[in-house]
């Protein structure tokens, strides 16, 4: 039995305390916006804010979340898609498939909280996400849109 | 170009057509009716009036363009709409996209045409029938208007969806005609003259994607996220060493772990748990012991292959080849010979969402939820599975977590998803592979080595190329049919004579080009732009070698050769302008420069690279320009090179499956690395639209990236670099 805020939700979930926390999101709670790349934190596919900071939940242990950390998923990253990282996303038609852009989206929102105006060199370390569509260029672009709050040139 | 508006088919649309009604005779019931299954392209076939098969009004005269090719990030769905609307003449904001089933399109006769989607062939195969069915919709909603108005056709303007009279003023939109037109007989698709693509207003745009909203907010679904009724989730391991199999594994380990209900043995070779959970099965699997019987590859390795493949260098017999004149005299008489020996591993696909299927097998029908390219070769794959036939199954695409090969015509994953669904009859199964799964039993970009020799008189003019490859071919692991007379051609792509969609683009005196296969134990297959990846490096790097024992500039060099191929050379120069070929660079910045030809389009690359004195590799910039004829949505396509650039700086830098003990021994990102973001070099897409011909997008343009890179490093260290991936090479 683990208990979790997640999207401002606690709830009890009934799981091993070593599953990780990607499956609980994606099978005891169902919420399947983060995603399963790799299970060994590489990818990011599965990134998560847990207290306003980016985490790769396929690598942690439900039963290591303590009921006060505020987890937020893709899901509860804005109501309407109206994040900025979420807006810039949509302006400059980042996603190809589609299926990394929960997890690049929600390193891009972390990033931004920890840095409004990021310059390419924060945003080459911050962004380590991998996409195999090799969406990059647009990541970068989209990033410093939403820092900047300008439409693409 | 296949019909496809025949007239028993069109007959068989002309009604109103309401989603899901049972109406909709058995078989062709249309799938996706799940709960939170929220797209932007809908997947329950929306209410509305079909106006023919491609063209569904709905009566806010939003129009549902229908499409058959799977989305699996190359904007394929928008691009075809974008074909459709051109013609339709509808409101582009009022634009809605729905993927057709292959039950559908197998009980209608195929009116959709041909659903596999690879080989860039999305747009460039469809473009025709496509357009035809949007015009043939427009034409029929004319029709109705003028029957209602009894005012000739050719007095009627149309406008994003509204019909206009102008004489009597009168004016109505698609959603009101289409009950009328659907109603009228269809007409000759033969007949229907398609715009001039000079006026087009909507296709030759950089539309915004139409799929994009649902990729934002996590409510997409994909193959892996589907939840079913009752479904329960499976987690599988398939003999690691190919061609091996189950000796024996020990059920009672893991009898009263927490939600496991069933193991199967699949096919003899493979172990799987279904469990109430996917991670509960996976842990299940994963403290199960399983003993196999690993079969008579066992001993294979990295090492064993390259031996292999270096004796086809010189072996007697060929497997396929061209040739003009005599090149092995003309080399052994020539002022001056360049030799050189390239080679490039097995590679995976690593699609971001691993291999997947959900099968539910029920008394009387059989149904696959599955990312798919080729959404006939599920449906196909669970019929054979099942034994239940074709006509009581039905496949249901969701959008593809990345495809690039790996999810076309194999269908692995349908054919163990059903085996284990067999198991558990009317219980809806989810398969999903372990990344180590799918990294280990993938089918990989084939294996090959390259032997290169050129002559050159005392002007330093070419006289004479010979290029053998030697190497593993996709055709004999899944197309043997494709092999005739012992010859294999697809290995060859990219060096073929024209006519042909991937031409070598030089002209050579004296030329001979050969394929010799040695096959291995590893399965191979389509990889996004085989074989004119592994072509591309071995020909263009040799090329600029060659240039260089010239003493000539290599776009020079080049140029010299391609007087018959002026296609391949005008963009070969729109890359070397816009890549500044030439010009002065930074101290330590070097330019390196690589043409090629494949999926009917033609492609050009300049790299900017610097390489520090430890070695350390910086590609600062990219040109490409790419020759695809007519360009559908000329963003997307700039979406396509940019990531064909990561692409194929991926498998640059760090791609390679090796074999130790007849097993893959990358299985995880760790040890096969993806390029990430730090390394993007800047890229600039140069659209260079010939406009007389529909060539590919997807692919070609990732031959020339590693070309150009290399030998922007050849430039910059003085050395050419024969072998991939470079994290294993030193460049100074």
């Amino acid at each position: 039995m683990a208990k979790l805020n997640i999207n401002g939700t606690v709830r009890d979930v009934e799981v091993e305390p070593d599953t990780p926390l990607l499956w609980v999101i994606r099978e005891q709670v169902g919420l399947t916006g983060t995603k399963y790349g790799c299970g060994i934190a590489q990818c990011g596919a599965c990134s998560v804010h847990i207290n306003d900071e980016v985490q790769r939940s396929c690598s942690i242990r439900v039963g290591d979340v303590q009921a006060s950390d505020r987890i937020i998923t893709i899901e509860g990253l804005s109501a309407d898609a109206s994040h900025p990282v979420q807006k810039a996303w949509a302006a400059i038609d980042v996603p190809q498939c589609g299926y990394c852009q929960s997890g690049q989206i929600m390193a891009a929102a972390a990033l931004l909280k920890r840095m409004p105006k990021p310059t390419d060199k924060d945003i080459d370390e911050a962004m380590t996400n991998i996409c195999r569509c090799g969406t990059y260029q647009r990541i970068r672009a989209a990033v410093h849109m939403a820092a900047n709050g300008t439409s693409r040139t | 170009m296949k019909k496809t508006i025949r007239g028993k088919a069109a007959k068989l649309s002309r009604r109103t057509f309401i989603v899901g009604s049972a109406a909709a005779s058995g078989g062709l019931a249309l799938g996706f009716n799940l709960p939170g299954f929220g797209s932007a392209v809908a997947q329950t076939a929306s209410e509305g009036t079909e106006v023919n098969a491609w063209v569904l009004v709905k009566p806010d005269d939003a129009c549902v363009i229908r499409v058959a090719r799977s989305e699996m990030g190359q904007g394929t769905i928008t691009g075809l709409v974008q074909l459709v609307a051109e013609e339709l003449e509808c409101d582009w904001k009022k634009v809605k996209a729905e993927q057709v089933t292959p039950g559908q399109n197998l009980a209608r006769k195929r009116v959709w045409g041909e659903m596999s989607t690879g080989g860039s062939r999305g747009i460039r195969t469809s473009e025709d029938y496509v357009r035809r069915g949007g015009a043939a919709a427009r034409i029929l909603l004319l029709q109705a208007a003028a029957e209602e108005w009894k005012v000739p056709v050719g007095e009627l303007t149309v406008a994003e969806g509204v019909v206009t009279h102008t004489p009597s003023g009168r004016s109505s939109s698609y959603g009101k005609l289409a009950a009328a037109a659907a109603k009228l007989e269809a007409p000759d698709p033969k007949a229907i003259k398609l715009k001039d693509p000079k006026d087009w207003k909507v296709a030759g745009k950089p539309m915004k994607r139409i799929d994009t909203a649902d990729k934002l907010d996590g409510s997409k679904i994909y193959g892996v996220d589907i939840k079913l009724p009752g479904m329960l989730c499976a987690a599988i391991k398939d003999c690691p060493v190919f061609g091996g199999k189950v000796a024996s594994y020990d059920e009672a380990k893991i009898a009263g772990r927490p939600g496991v209900r069933k193991v199967v043995k699949v096919k003899d070779t493979a172990v799987a748990v279904v469990a109430d959970t996917w991670w509960r099965a996976k842990t299940a699997l994963d403290a199960l012991p399983i003993v196999w019987d690993e079969g008579p590859n066992a001993s294979v390795s990295s090492a064993s292959i390259a031996e292999q493949l270096k004796e086809g260098l010189g072996a007697s017999v060929s497997n396929g080849d061209r040739q003009n004149g005599d090149a092995l005299k003309a080399i052994e008489t020539a002022a001056k010979k360049v030799e050189a020996v390239y080679s490039t591993p097995f590679l995976a696909h690593a699609t971001m969402e691993p291999m997947n299927a959900t099968v539910r097998l029920s008394a009387d029908k059989a149904e696959v939820w599955v990312p798919t390219q080729n959404a006939e070769a599920s449906l196909a794959a669970l019929s054979e599975g099942s034994g239940v036939p074709l006509a009581k199954c039905e496949a249901y695409r969701t959008d593809l977590g990345g495809g690039f090969g790996r999810r076309g015509g194999t269908q692995d994953y349908v054919h163990q998803a059903v085996e284990i669904a067999k198991e558990l009859p009317g219980i809806p199964i989810k398969l999903i592979w372990t990344r180590e799964e799918d990294q280990a039993h993938d089918f990989f970009r084939p294996i090959s080595q390259c032997r290169l020799a050129a002559g050159l008189d005392a002007s330093g003019n070419l006289t004479g190329l010979h290029a053998r490859v030697s190497g593993q071919s996709i055709n004999a692991t899944l197309n043997p049919a494709g092999i005739v007379n012992g010859k294999d051609r697809r290995q060859l792509q990219g060096l073929w004579a024209e006519p042909g969609d991937a031409q070598l683009g030089y002209t050579v005196p004296n030329l001979l080009i050969e394929y010799v296969m040695r096959n291995t134990h590893v399965p191979v297959g389509p990889w996004r732009g085989v074989n004119t990846n592994q072509n591309a490096v071995y020909m263009e790097c040799f090329m600029d070698e060659v240039a260089r024992a010239a003493g000539k500039d290599p776009l020079d060099f080049r140029r010299a050769l391609m007087g018959g191929h002026p296609k391949h050379l005008a963009v070969l120069n729109a890359a070397a302008e816009k890549g500044d070929w030439g010009k002065p660079l930074p101290a330590g910045v070097h330019r390196g420069i690589a043409q090629f030809m494949g999926y009917g389009s033609y492609s050009a690359a300049v790299a900017e690279v610097s390489v520090s004195d430890r070695g350390q590799l910086r590609v600062h910039r990219m040109v490409l320009a790419l020759d695809c004829g007519h360009a559908v949505n000329p963003d997307q396509i700039a979406a396509q090179v940019e990531g064909s650039v990561a692409y194929g700086l991926t498998a640059m830098l760090y791609g390679e499956c090796r074999v130790r003990d007849g097993r893959m021994v990358d299985l995880n990102f760790d040890t096969y690395p993806i390029m990430r973001l730090a390394e993007m070099p800047k890229v600039e897409t140069v659209i260079v639209p010939s406009g007389d011909f529909w060539g590919g997008v997807g692919e070609p343009t990732i031959s020339v990236v590693t070309p150009a890179v290399l030998n922007a490093i050849h430039a910059a260290t003085g050395k050419p670099v024969r072998q991939l991936p470079l994290k294993n090479v030193r460049l100074v």
